[in-house]
């Protein structure tokens, strides 16, 4: 898996999330970029992304992610799907 | 929705809560509102938010408090502001094994730990006053999950030092105080634990990480159980299942196979399976669940069928029986016409997809579960909560009885060719009454559950009903019917205001299993009398319109009211003076 396929991936996952096809990811984009993603939202975020590529971040990972590229940093390294 | 029914996809939900709410509300169904707090020990706004949607789906918009993180102490003792504003219609206390103040210690002795747990079971029916006192709505508790580790292993739940022992004792306290109060309700999360997983549902990365009590995948199970509970105090339940025969009940197809050939009983794995699923279903009828069969078969058959020697449910377990080869949504149709019930009271059961599919489609509202393997039957419907239970009263246990006797009557009736002379011949006898403790349960239960003969479909608490029951400003009538073929129960409620020589009627219902037999007659000679003997000189009648109680639009007409107002919702407003009334019922005593 390559890093646009996660990319591709992880872009339905925020639009689920978030329930909003417009949005658009990078490997740049934080939290700050996007309206609801508070850290309510933030838990089903990494619950989403946990259940799609079948992997548990780590509680220091979740804690310091700072951005999108750094998620996927971690699935391109631990996905198993 | 189908993606809210067991079994269902936990990662879904929880992460496409956002677009499955916007689907349910705009589906233009009819909802009624509910304030409900969450009073929590925990994270509690993914369980708020995921309750939200279960209790959507079953016809509840609900409107949340939530207290501040962890504050369900603080709160409960003393409310704040925004919670008294907020004029909660029930209360949700979630807490959790996390939320234990006392523990056993080891080196405790045995008066040591007993004080503790006096404590801690005192701790919350502080908080369980208190919010009755100030609120008057019902509450529901959760109780305690077995603890995520075990010091002495197996032994710590029977030494009185263990964890596991205590948590069990305070549950037994719990429960013991549910039994003995009323509107109170356990919700119970040590049942969701361990039906989830103990292991996962605890996940400490969950507690640590976010204080959740419970891990995410477990909140939708969970959410859904205790939305089971609330539907149920709002009369949400359903009342009947339709159930399919060939593979359903038992398997194979009696009409190939041949009574011999079908299985049911105990000879293998398969067969059993079918008698325990119908052990299963047989174990509803005390609760006051109708059983009734839809099946395509010939109807000869599937009587030989439900014959079979080794099965557990006979012909005679069900109040109908509809066996033929109509479709099943027409089928299903009847059987709730002839039950006086709406469809989306009954529970679809049926191993085929296509059929529940056809059913679902013509049918909105009536809901079937996934069948799709026997041993997973009894689980599709069971944790869907269809029967929650929040009371249980003797009409309960009666009323599959009640409903055959009204097969009965049915059958009387075609003997008759004057529809008044069917009447006199069943020698009805009503008790008509002011409200008493032994009817209460009943009289709530039906106010909150009746629909259709339902002019303002007002709904009471158990509280509520309690304040109307001392209320000197308010005329109360229940209403009892006896026939020759056994007992109808209490049948219909009157709640009026008084109010400068004024009756305002509040609330006027009947169960539909009595209609056109002069009850509702009966009753208005009843409340005329009462209005006569305290000096009200009129009784003016509400109707409010719901998709539901369309049948008594013309109610007080009938009655000669004269119409007062009409608005534009359709609500009318009418009065009749007292004097000058003549009695209307001609076919009932009243004792």
């Amino acid at each position: 898996m390559n890093e646009r396929q996660i990319l591709q991936r992880l872009t339905y996952i925020f639009q689920d999330v978030f329930d909003d096809d417009r949005i658009v990811i990078t490997r740049e984009t934080t939290a700050d970029d996007i309206e609801d993603w508070d850290s309510l939202e933030h838990i089903t975020l990494i619950g989403a992304v946990e259940s799609e590529f079948r992997m548990k971040f780590k509680m220091n990972e979740v804690s310091t992610m700072k951005n999108v590229g750094e998620m996927i940093d971690l699935i391109a390294q631990r996905a198993r799907r | 929705m189908k993606e809210l029914l067991y079994p269902f996809d936990s990662s879904y939900i929880m992460s496409k809560k956002k677009s499955i709410k916007r689907q349910l509300l705009s589906d233009g169904r009819d909802r009624f509102t509910k304030r409900i707090a969450i009073l929590g020990g925990s994270t509690t706004d993914d369980i708020m938010k995921v309750l939200e949607l279960f209790l959507l789906d079953s016809g509840i918009a609900p409107e949340f408090y939530q207290c501040e993180y962890a504050q369900y102490e603080q709160e409960a003792l003393f409310p704040c502001e925004e919670l008294i504003n907020f004029r909660p219609e029930l209360i949700f206390i979630h807490t959790s094994g996390r939320n234990l103040r006392q523990a056993p210690e080891l080196t405790d002795s045995r008066e040591a730990v007993d004080a503790k747990l006096l404590a801690e079971f005192n701790r919350f029916k502080a908080i369980w006053t208190s919010l009755k006192d100030t609120f008057h709505c019902p509450i529901i508790q959760n109780n305690f999950e077995s603890p995520f580790f075990r010091i002495m292993g197996n032994k710590d739940i029977s030494d009185f030092r263990g964890l596991s022992r205590f948590i069990s004792r305070l549950n037994n306290l719990f429960a013991e105080y549910a039994e003995e109060n009323e509107n109170f309700y356990i919700s119970d999360l040590n049942y969701a634990a361990a039906d989830f997983g103990l292991r996962k549902w605890a996940d400490p990365y969950y507690w640590n990480m976010y204080k959740y009590c419970m891990c995410p995948e477990a909140i939708p199970a969970f959410a859904y159980s205790v939305s089971h509970i609330i539907k149920a105090l709002w009369g949400r339940n359903k009342k009947a299942l339709a159930l399919d025969l060939d593979n359903t009940l038992w398997g194979g197809v009696v009409g190939d196979d041949g009574v011999t050939g079908i299985e049911i009983g105990q000879e293998n794995g398969v067969s059993q399976s079918y008698y325990e699923f119908q052990n299963y279903i047989s174990r509803l009828k005390p609760l006051g669940i109708l059983l009734t069969v839809c099946s395509k078969n010939d109807e000869e058959n599937a009587i030989d069928g439900l014959n079979h020697p080794e099965g557990v449910l006979k012909p005679a377990d069900f109040v109908v029986i509809k066996a033929n080869w109509e479709n099943k949504d027409r089928n299903i149709s009847q059987i709730a016409a002839e039950l006086n019930i709406l469809p989306e009271s009954i529970v679809f059961v049926d191993d085929n997809p296509a059929e529940r599919g056809i059913v679902e489609a013509q049918l909105p509202g009536v809901i079937a579960p996934v069948m799709d393997s026997v041993e997973n039957y009894i689980a599709n419907i069971d944790r869907n909560g269809f029967f929650e239970t929040v009371s249980l009263n003797a009409d309960d246990m009666n009323r599959n009885e009640m409903y055959r006797e009204n097969a009965m009557r049915a059958a009387a009736q075609a003997a008759f060719s004057d529809y008044g002379e069917y009447l006199t011949s069943l020698n009805m006898e009503a008790e008509i009454e002011d409200f008493t403790p032994l009817y209460i349960q009943r009289i709530t239960q039906l106010t909150n559950k009746s629909n259709q003969f339902n002019l303002t479909t007002r709904r009471y608490t158990p509280d509520e009903m309690e304040a109307v029951y001392n209320s000197t400003e308010h005329i109360r009538l229940y209403g009892k019917l006896i026939d020759k073929f056994g007992d109808n129960g209490v049948v219909s409620v009157v709640i009026g205001r008084k109010d400068a020589g004024v009756l305002h009627v509040e609330l006027w219902l009947m169960s539909c299993r009595v209609l056109k037999r002069d009850m509702e007659q009966a009753m208005l000679d009843r409340l005329v009398e009462k209005c006569r003997a305290e000096g009200i000189s009129t009784i003016r009648g509400y109707y409010y319109p719901t998709k539901k109680n369309g049948m008594v639009k013309e109610l007080y007409k009938t009655f000669g009211f004269t119409l007062v107002s009409q608005s534009d919702d359709g609500s009318t407003v009418w009065e009749m003076p007292v004097e000058g009334y003549t009695d209307q019922n001609k076919y009932i005593t009243v004792k």
